[in-house]
């Protein structure tokens, strides 16, 4: 159960995040959600998208390197103390977060994490021992749609 | 004057930068067959060359004979590293320098003690070709180590009765200390060091100009008319340039007189012809080539027709000095595709080098020269592959860490990596354009404003 995201790797320069938005915007692509995670020297655009075979085509064909990263989308309470619990359940076990970001979407009181786990087998069976809702991509593109 | 040959022999007259022609082609091919007999007798590698061409050392019976000889390259140094081009056993060495070859491995050179003589000697006349004289303090602000230019200076500004200050490269705030105390009349350095020096002297509040140096001694690095102006303007001082490497001996090799219209080359110790660089055809005086040097007096480690790659050209006609020795014209750019920072040779095949040992494949990369308060600066973009390509910053700053380390191991030379997306880097049609060498272009538009003043010479 885990989805697929897209990274780029963008230069540390003003309209680096234009271009790789506006290929993905021509094929009607829709971003789900990203994140831009920067250094002094470069950023990496890090992407979940409707389709993300089409958009890895995409994005490679207009010179771009893009790595696909299978990363774990999970869906909680938006609420004080949600994540919190969340992160419990990986305290003293052998896996690790290796980074992560979370958004919002249209359903009320309920938020989606997306984690990279450098063990992302080990996570999914802990988070769903706990009663977890673990998405697929098509889940993660219908709850944003809604 | 009175001049002493290292090794005894008395010129009456004056150093053998005045000698007639004739007399100097005398001892050229003199020492030429000596040479090339010493190398023969010496050196396995030039032996089986000579021999493959059925040429043997008394067929030299002119000066002209030598466009036989074959010529020597950086590979032959580089393939017979490290002292596979000695002809002297290592007990006769006194010293060994070293300089940085093609790729990872340096290039050594060695010196018998009459070397070193012969050196001192060479840098004694280009110190008096630029006015010094006995009653000189000589800052010396090249670097002492393995390269050449921190010892070859110091040893010929003793010998010239000098006071020598040898302070090294670097450290400039001590520099600009030690040239305000200590009364400093000339100084040696890379030219790009002396602009850096000024403009630090600036914020200091050191006016240069007022302070009694009266000289600049500049090589190791090609620079431009306008920067000369500027450096003599600021500085207020006459800068000379010398040429030399450390193949054929390090500094000392050619010298600007005051009438600063091409360098001499001490003629007597090192017989310079220019070729074309695609044919290998001996070009005219007056034509520009590629500078081949034959060292006529080297014991230790004799370079018969060696390529510098330095593109020149040679001017036989009297000069107003009265110096007899030939002169080329200040060298500009080169035949292949080195360049000189900071006073160091980098190769663009070291850097290729480095990025092939960290990455496993080699990347695309582009090298950018610039010159930054003075002080040249280098810059290598590497395009980021999908080999390499990871999501987690972690991974890309290691691999940049990586690519700065091993840059620095092999080229002994601070530089900057910069990770550039792919296909940012620019591909040319037939060679790839490795090196962008912004330096002479920022030097012309900086100092285009300076004003023209005609200082004395000519």
């Amino acid at each position: 159960m885990k989805i697929h995201q897209l990274s780029l790797f963008l230069e540390n320069k003003p309209g680096q995040m234009t271009e790789p938005c506006r290929v993905l915007a021509r094929a009607g692509i829709d971003i789900r959600t990203l994140t831009l995670a920067d250094t002094q020297r470069f950023g990496i655009l890090r992407l979940i998208v409707s389709d993300w075979q089409q958009a890895r085509g995409l994005l490679e064909d207009a010179g771009y390197v893009v790595n696909i990263t299978e990363v774990v989308a999970v869906e909680v309470a938006d609420r004080p103390g949600g994540l919190a619990g969340l992160l419990d359940l990986f305290e003293g076990s052998d896996v690790n977060i290796e980074y992560m970001y979370a958004f919002t979407f249209g359903r009320e009181g309920r938020a989606v994490l997306i984690f990279r786990f450098d063990n992302p087998d080990g996570a999914i069976e802990r988070l769903r021992a706990a009663g977890l809702n673990v998405l697929a991509d098509v889940e993660v593109y219908h709850r944003i749609a809604v | 004057m009175k001049w002493e040959e290292p090794g005894g022999t008395f010129h009456a007259a004056s150093a053998p930068d005045y000698i007639p022609r004739p007399q100097m082609r005398e001892l050229q091919l003199a020492r030429l067959r000596a040479v090339v007999r010493r190398a023969y007798d010496h050196v396995r590698h030039f032996r089986e060359r000579l021999d493959a061409r059925g040429f043997t050392p008394p067929d030299v019976r002119t000066l002209e004979d030598i466009a036989h000889l074959p010529f020597t390259t950086k590979a032959d140094l580089r393939d017979t590293y490290p002292f596979g081009l000695f002809a002297s056993p290592m007990s006769d060495v006194v010293r060994l320098h070293a300089s940085s070859g093609t790729t990872g491995k340096p290039i050594v050179v060695a010196y018998t003690q009459q070397d070193l003589e012969v050196w001192t000697s060479v840098m004694v006349r280009a110190f008096a070709a630029c006015g010094l004289t006995h009653g000189d303090i000589v800052q010396n602000a090249y670097g002492y180590g393995l390269f050449t230019g921190g010892l070859g200076a110091h040893y010929g500004a003793e010998a010239l009765g000098a006071t020598v200050i040898p302070v090294s490269g670097g450290n400039t705030d001590r520099q600009i200390m030690v040239l305000k105390d200590f009364n400093v009349t000339a100084i040696c350095c890379t030219p790009s060091y002396f602009i850096h020096l000024l403009e630090r002297a600036g914020e200091l509040g050191v006016n240069i100009r007022e302070l009694p140096l009266r000289v600049g001694v500049f090589g190791a690095e090609p620079w431009t008319e306008s920067m000369r102006r500027h450096i003599e303007i600021e500085g207020g001082i006459q800068a000379f340039d010398i040429y030399g490497l450390s193949e054929i001996i390090g500094p000392g090799v050619s010298i600007e007189c005051p009438y600063h219209d091409g360098l001499h080359v001490f003629e007597d110790h090192f017989y310079p012809e220019v070729i074309d660089p695609e044919s290998g055809r001996v070009l005219a005086d007056g034509e520009e080539g590629e500078l081949v040097l034959t060292t006529l007096s080297k014991q230790a480690m004799p370079m018969i027709r060696y390529r510098t790659r330095d593109i020149t050209a040679l001017a036989s006609g009297p000069c107003p000095c009265g110096r007899t020795v030939r002169r080329i014209a200040r060298i500009g750019r080169r035949s292949d595709d080195m360049f000189i920072i900071r006073g160091i040779n980098v190769f663009p095949s070291q850097i290729e080098t480095a990025l092939l040992a960290v990455e496993g494949t080699l990347p695309h990369y582009q090298i950018i020269l610039t010159r930054v308060r003075g002080l040249d600066a280098m810059e290598v973009q590497v395009e980021v592959t999908p080999e390499v390509f990871s999501d987690k910053i972690g991974a890309l700053e290691t691999l940049h860490d990586r690519l700065l380390y091993a840059l620095d191991q092999t080229l002994g030379l601070r530089v900057e990596v910069t990770l550039v997306a792919p296909r940012s880097i620019q591909r040319s049609e037939g060679k790839a354009k490795r090196v962008i060498d912004r330096r002479n272009l920022s030097s012309e538009a900086r100092h285009e404003d300076s004003p023209t003043i005609a200082l004395p010479r000519k």
